[in-house]
């Protein structure tokens, strides 16, 4: 019935663990488990980094940094802290920028920087968060200079955008519409498409317009003679997802939609085999501790009934009533877990208790940590 | 601003005359429930509405127990009065082939474009045009007269158009389409078709509503999302204060119980009244979940009060225990007419 138990310390202290890839549907509080986790790390002695992206202000100062940039920032850890924190915002912008300017001449990278379609590509493309995380990624784990990484992924309209995303982007730089529109007069190739060459042409000059397209000619001139194999680059931070020392943790929220997700994105990572190391589920309701978990909902709402018809002790009337709500509330998400999960028993699994309030500083995120862990 | 001249009781005045509805909030805040909601409470005067989910998520039809909704506009449920909500589930690769065929007569070219990777360059890759295609449904909706183009003085298709649109962190994009666009196209067809759809959302008969729950996160949102959209020169509707759940506590009792001074005697002799056992050890129990509950009323008000500061009407919807079907969504749509919504 119960699965596992996600043991997340031994996650964390393991010396292999290199990183850790927080996922889920929007809203399930991934950004704030990918920082607890980031802080409990560090806390018992790891060199941690945490990359986020687009986090709430409120999370950033919860961290004691005003706000996140591209660089990694230090989090002021309490005295007789053994390992470090730090944390930076994805800015894909920039790290394109940086790629670019890594692999071209400086000439051919000023060309590239100012042509108005990379500046769209850079910004605005879907894929284009999703595969500079993945860089991003790369790149922190090439400098050696961190023991764990932990990623959490950015809000797209699936989770697997995180895992599709970059190769779909990839794809389509290296892919035949981009060299059949930069090709200046059609190639053999292309008769193999079953239309003619001209009316394709055609249709994508009428549709797309000819400044679009030669845009489009200029950037990718400039850009293929750099690159080459664009594809492969995101196949490459793919493998290294696949690599021992890779644990994805997927989170999700006590709710329909988030545990769909959930699930779908499990089966993903099985497919793909790539290292799952559990299932987090947020701001789940668990039954009180105490005397009150023995008294079911029914007895309690009967209960509430017959005081309240005799018009006695409305504070315990209250009481009962918001126990009753509770035990359903929890009943209810235990169901729905157990439904989601059925055809993931094997997964640990761990529940993250509802706060009241949203966590406001490192005492907070330090107790999400310890939920996360189990405590 | 007018919509404060109607006073709190009636916060769904906003929607009178409007014929777009564009419904977001944060994940997890009921947004295509509330969507439901509004497009059955519109067509309760007898009006034709349509319902356009854009997310390929078909949570339309899971909500109105149907079969997965195929690209096709379909009456899926008739409300009392008379009305009728449609739906559509759009798909941006549909509209792509429709849009070649309306306007270039082209639907045969649909094959080659997808083998070259045009079409997944232009529905999932390419900023702006996969948006660009599913508001232009959605508007296509709006406009639509009966008889087609061809009586351009015709009634509307549909009283009113409600979109089930993406949550608040990416709505001032999806629903910015022209600069989206402007990035690939300053000029040229694209751009003249996002002028069209961008004249719609411009429009005084559109409204942008967002859903938030009581809690920081989805409010804070809202605010964001709120300020975004007006400084894009959108119309902001309501918010719509999504799973709201009545205190059970007096006043007194409360703030009493916020602070940890709950009368654990009174408590004990109150469950010693009902009957059950253990009454002191379960005083103790019941006490720290009443102070869990005091604090939450506190911050749930003190949510409220941020999301009043928009100045954007408030309408409240209760929480449906056991989760949404086909009664819950009947008793939200009255909430909604009760709090003035109607086309």
């Amino acid at each position: 019935m119960s699965a596992e138990r996600l043991d997340v310390d031994a996650l964390l202290d393991d010396p292999s663990t290199r990183i850790v890839v927080c996922c889920g549907a929007g809203g399930v509080g991934k950004t704030t488990t990918a920082a607890a986790l980031g802080l409990r790390a560090a806390e018992r002695g790891r060199r941690t980094v945490v990359i986020t992206v687009d986090p709430a202000r409120r999370l950033a100062q919860s961290m004691g940094l005003a706000s996140l940039d591209d660089t990694p920032r230090p989090v002021p850890l309490p005295e007789g802290a053994t390992g470090s924190m730090h944390a930076m915002m994805l800015d894909m912008k920039r790290t394109f920028d940086q790629v670019v300017e890594e692999h071209a001449d400086p000439e051919r990278a000023r060309q590239i920087l100012a042509n108005p379609f990379y500046q769209t590509l850079s910004t605005s493309f879907s894929g284009t968060q999703e595969y500079m995380a993945m860089e991003k990624l790369g790149q922190l784990r090439q400098s050696g200079e961190w023991d764990l990484i932990v990623v959490d992924t950015p809000p797209s309209r699936s989770a697997l955008d995180f895992l599709d995303a970059p190769k779909r982007l990839g794809r389509f730089l290296d892919g035949r519409l981009v060299r059949f529109l930069s090709a200046p007069a059609p190639s053999g190739a292309f008769r193999l498409l079953g239309a003619g060459v001209g009316l394709v042409t055609s249709i994508l000059g009428k549709v797309l317009g000819t400044q679009l397209l030669n845009d489009l000619r200029a950037f990718v001139t400039a850009f293929d003679t750099v690159f080459g194999g664009f594809q492969e680059r995101a196949e490459r931070t793919y493998r290294l997802l696949q690599a021992p020392g890779t644990a994805f943790v997927v989170v999700a929220a006590p709710e329909t939609d988030a545990l769909r997700e959930a699930s779908y994105f499990m089966r993903r990572l099985a497919t793909d085999a790539m290292p799952l190391a559990g299932l987090v589920i947020n701001r789940t309701h668990p039954l009180p501790e105490g005397a009150g978990s023995a008294l079911d909902a029914d007895t309690a709402s009967a209960s509430a009934d017959a005081l309240a018809a005799a018009g006695e002790h409305p504070e315990t009337v209250a009481a009962l009533r918001l126990h009753a709500d509770l035990v359903r509330t929890h009943l209810r998400e235990r169901e729905l877990r157990d439904r989601s999960t059925a055809d993931h028993r094997e997964v640990p699994v761990v529940e993250v208790p509802a706060l009241p309030e949203d966590v406001h500083d490192l005492d907070g995120l330090r107790g999400i940590g310890r939920a996360l862990a189990g405590g | 601003m007018s919509e404060h001249e109607h006073g709190p009781r009636e916060p769904g005045r906003t929607c009178a005359g409007a014929r777009l509805h564009i419904v977001t909030g944060k994940g997890g805040t009921g947004k295509t429930t509330v969507a439901a909601a509004l497009a059955r409470a519109l067509a309760s005067d007898g009006g034709r509405v349509l319902l356009v989910e854009v997310e390929g998520r078909q949570g339309v039809s899971t909500l109105f127990g149907v079969p997965p909704l195929p690209y096709e506009e379909r009456e899926i449920d008739s409300v009392p009065g008379g009305g009728s909500v449609f739906a559509l589930a759009a798909d941006a690769e549909a509209a792509l082939m429709e849009y070649l065929e309306m306007f270039y007569g082209i639907r045969r070219a649909g094959q080659a474009l997808t083998r070259l990777g045009a079409v997944d360059f232009a529905t999932t890759i390419a900023p702006g045009l996969r948006d660009v295609l599913l508001t232009g449904k959605a508007t296509e909706a709006v406009r639509r007269r009966e008889g087609g183009r061809r009586r351009p003085e015709g009634p509307f298709r549909y009283d009113a158009v409600v979109m089930d649109a993406p949550p608040t962190g990416r709505i001032g994009r999806f629903l910015n389409v022209n600069s989206e666009v402007a990035g690939l196209a300053r000029v040229g067809p694209i751009r003249n078709h996002a002028d069209r759809v961008m004249e719609v959302i411009r429009s005084e008969r559109t409204r942008v509503h967002f859903v938030s729950l009581l809690e920081e996160m989805p409010a804070q949102e809202t605010r964001d999302g709120i300020a975004e959209i007006s400084d894009l020169g959108l119309r902001v509707g309501m918010v719509v204060v999504n799973m709201v759940r009545p205190s059970l506590l007096s006043e007194a009792g409360l703030a009493a119980a916020a602070a940890g001074e709950i009368d654990l005697e009174a408590l004990a002799t109150g469950l010693k009244a009902a009957r059950l056992d253990d009454a002191d050890a379960l005083s103790v129990s019941l006490a720290r979940e009443v102070t869990a509950h005091a604090l939450r009323v506190r911050l749930e008000r003190r949510v409220r009060g941020e999301l009043a500061d928009t100045g954007a009407p408030m309408l409240d919807l209760p929480l449906v225990e056991g989760g949404v079907g086909r009664a819950a969504l009947e008793a939200l749509t009255r909430r909604m007419i009760e709090q003035g919504v109607r086309l």
